[in-house]
């Protein structure tokens, strides 16, 4: 019977990829409901009577409901100002012919493989000449360096699978381009529009280096947060565990949803 | 003629993205550039000087800088091809029929590894890791392994967890290639041979290419870009033993305050990246 043994291998194979997918989060999860003093026992405890009141002083002792809001502002923020400007350009690249739109195009997607640091360095030192640290609106435009591309590079794509017939249709009847993208190609576009406000979002919300680099205090973000628990001795694991608990359960969520389209997102520029 | 638009309407399309990007996108590289060449050190701003290329000069010859990339490099070269096997593996498994609802169950929880921040991956690191009261010693059955504060093992941690986040990404892009094949070509292979490693180096590869070609250039820049998650678990320590390139050029700039230096080596970084990019849109856009 060695299809019945090659099912059970199976079965028992597609347990251990979901568990081992699945444990970091049930630790961490587990971590955040212990008091501290379970939290450092050794070797580690996993029965024990869970409490919530790490994630109550975390978010009201220690400011991360505060941190959680700048990252919420700030991630919407950037993803419609990547919207308003990625989903006309994303039209243009779809639809006109222009000379230079293979370059404009590599450029916009090269932007994915720049690193961070290589801006983060300059940026620093404008913001700080500009007055311009821990502000929201400075991380607002910094994130578009990587948002901006991620929308017009879906969005593009979205655009090229709707029919050409519908635009012609629609000017010979003497619309204008912006009434065809706003009125006929943008309804059908929606569903790859949404999908890049979500990575967008990811992006933007799982963000540290720039956080950590150009906010202070008033404009803090929710991971740069999570480490400035790390300083010093003594640490409250059992804190940081809320805190993370807390930053990646949207992010989880929102990953579900577009799980389909991930992969896609995630291959930009480098997938047909 | 088909998307023959006047020059205007063009621009008012795309100009506002272009404009965008390039302020936040190109002016801050000019920035860059002006620093490298200049020393600028955030503790004496009183005597920021041209200097020329100095700051490259001190870069190209700085041993800590061709260790890090060394390091960074090596770090690609032992968790890809680890995430490239386990993911084959992975991708071939969820590729057999049956088990739909069990496929399912395992394809999204693959989601939720490469969504995860990256910081948060990193303060995991420091909680199931952790000698006295981490997981990881008791799961290996009460081992009382120094993961963070020895240089080898903090290493092998970063594997590990490079691995876990992104194995789960190779694994669902060569699903998607696996999905590509032709279902009447693979059966008629499977009647031709019994042999699984014939039906993959033949059949299915092919359509896997693309795929690996696109993870390999990704992970590539990715781990040039890696930072977030070291940051937390180990700062690039102990030692300099997990100081990979843009953690360098973070202490460098942030922790050692010479900017000037840091500018330097992140232009060479970028050079180094736009060659790899440049590499890869010939390979990719003209041979698959």
């Amino acid at each position: 019977m060695t299809s019945t043994r090659s099912l059970w291998s199976q079965i028992a194979l597609l347990v251990v990829i979901i568990s081992l997918c699945v444990f970091p989060f049930y630790w961490m999860v587990t971590t955040s409901l212990k008091t501290q003093v379970v939290a450092l026992e050794a070797p580690p405890v996993w029965l024990f009577e869970p409490t919530l009141d790490n994630y109550r002083a975390a978010l009201f002792e220690d400011g991360v409901l505060r941190t959680l809001i700048n990252s919420l502002i700030i991630a919407v923020c950037t993803t419609a100002l990547a919207l308003v400007l990625g989903v006309p350009a994303a039209f243009a690249l779809a639809r006109f012919e222009f000379r230079g739109k293979k370059d404009l195009w590599f450029w916009f997607i090269t932007n994915r493989m720049v690193s961070p640091i290589v801006l983060a360095l300059p940026f620093f030192l404008i913001a700080r000449n500009l007055g311009v640290l821990d502000k929201h609106i400075t991380l607002i435009l910094i994130y578009l360096t990587f948002n901006l591309p991620i929308v017009i590079w879906i969005v593009t794509d979205q655009f090229r699978g709707i029919p050409y017939d519908l635009d012609e249709a629609a000017r010979l009847e003497g619309a204008s381009q912006f009434t065809i993208m706003r009125k006929i190609c943008l309804p059908l576009a929606m569903p790859g529009v949404a999908v890049s406000a979500i990575f967008s979002f990811i992006f933007s919300w799982n963000e540290l280096m720039f956080g950590l680099v150009l906010t202070r205090s008033e404009a803090k973000t929710a991971p740069a947060m999570a480490v400035s628990f790390m300083e010093g001795y003594n640490l409250p694991y059992g804190k940081i565990m809320a805190t993370s608990t807390l930053i990646v359960i949207p992010v989880l969520i929102f990953a579900l949803i577009a799980s389909k389209q991930l992969v896609r997102g995630l291959t930009m520029g480098a997938v047909k | 003629m088909r998307g023959q638009v006047p020059r205007k309407t063009i621009f008012s399309f795309i100009g506002p993205a272009v404009l965008g990007l390039a302020i936040v996108g190109i002016a801050p590289l000019l920035y860059a550039i002006w620093t490298s060449l200049h020393f600028y050190n955030l503790t004496q701003l009183r005597r920021v000087e041209f200097i020329g290329l100095q700051n490259y000069w001190n870069v190209l010859t700085d041993e800590s800088f061709w260790q890090a990339m060394w390091r960074t490099l090596f770090l690609l070269g032992t968790a890809l091809p680890l995430q490239i096997a386990l993911g084959l593996g992975i991708a071939l498994v969820l590729h057999q029929p049956g088990l739909t609802l069990l496929k399912t169950l395992a394809r999204l929880s693959l989601v939720l590894p490469m969504a995860t921040t990256y910081a948060v991956v990193g303060l995991l690191g420091q909680v199931m890791f952790n000698q006295k009261f981490g997981v990881v010693n008791q799961l290996l059955g009460g081992a009382d392994i120094n993961w963070i504060g020895d240089p080898q093992n903090a290493f092998i941690m970063i594997i590990f967890w490079d691995v876990w986040q992104w194995t789960p990404f190779v694994a669902l892009v060569l699903l998607a290639g696996l999905t590509m094949v032709p279902g009447e070509i693979e059966e008629a292979a499977r009647l031709e041979t019994k042999s699984k490693w014939t039906i993959l180096r033949y059949v299915q590869l092919p359509f896997l290419l693309p795929g690996l070609v696109a993870v390999l250039i990704l992970r590539t820049a990715d781990t040039l870009k890696l930072f977030d998650m070291v940051f937390t678990l180990t700062r690039g320590g102990p030692g300099a033993s997990t100081e990979f390139i843009s953690l360098l050029i973070q202490r460098v700039g942030f922790r050692a305050f010479d900017q000037g230096l840091a500018s330097a080596q992140a232009i060479i970084l970028l050079i180094i990246t736009i060659v790899l990019a440049q590499i890869y849109i010939r390979v990719f856009y003209k041979e698959v």
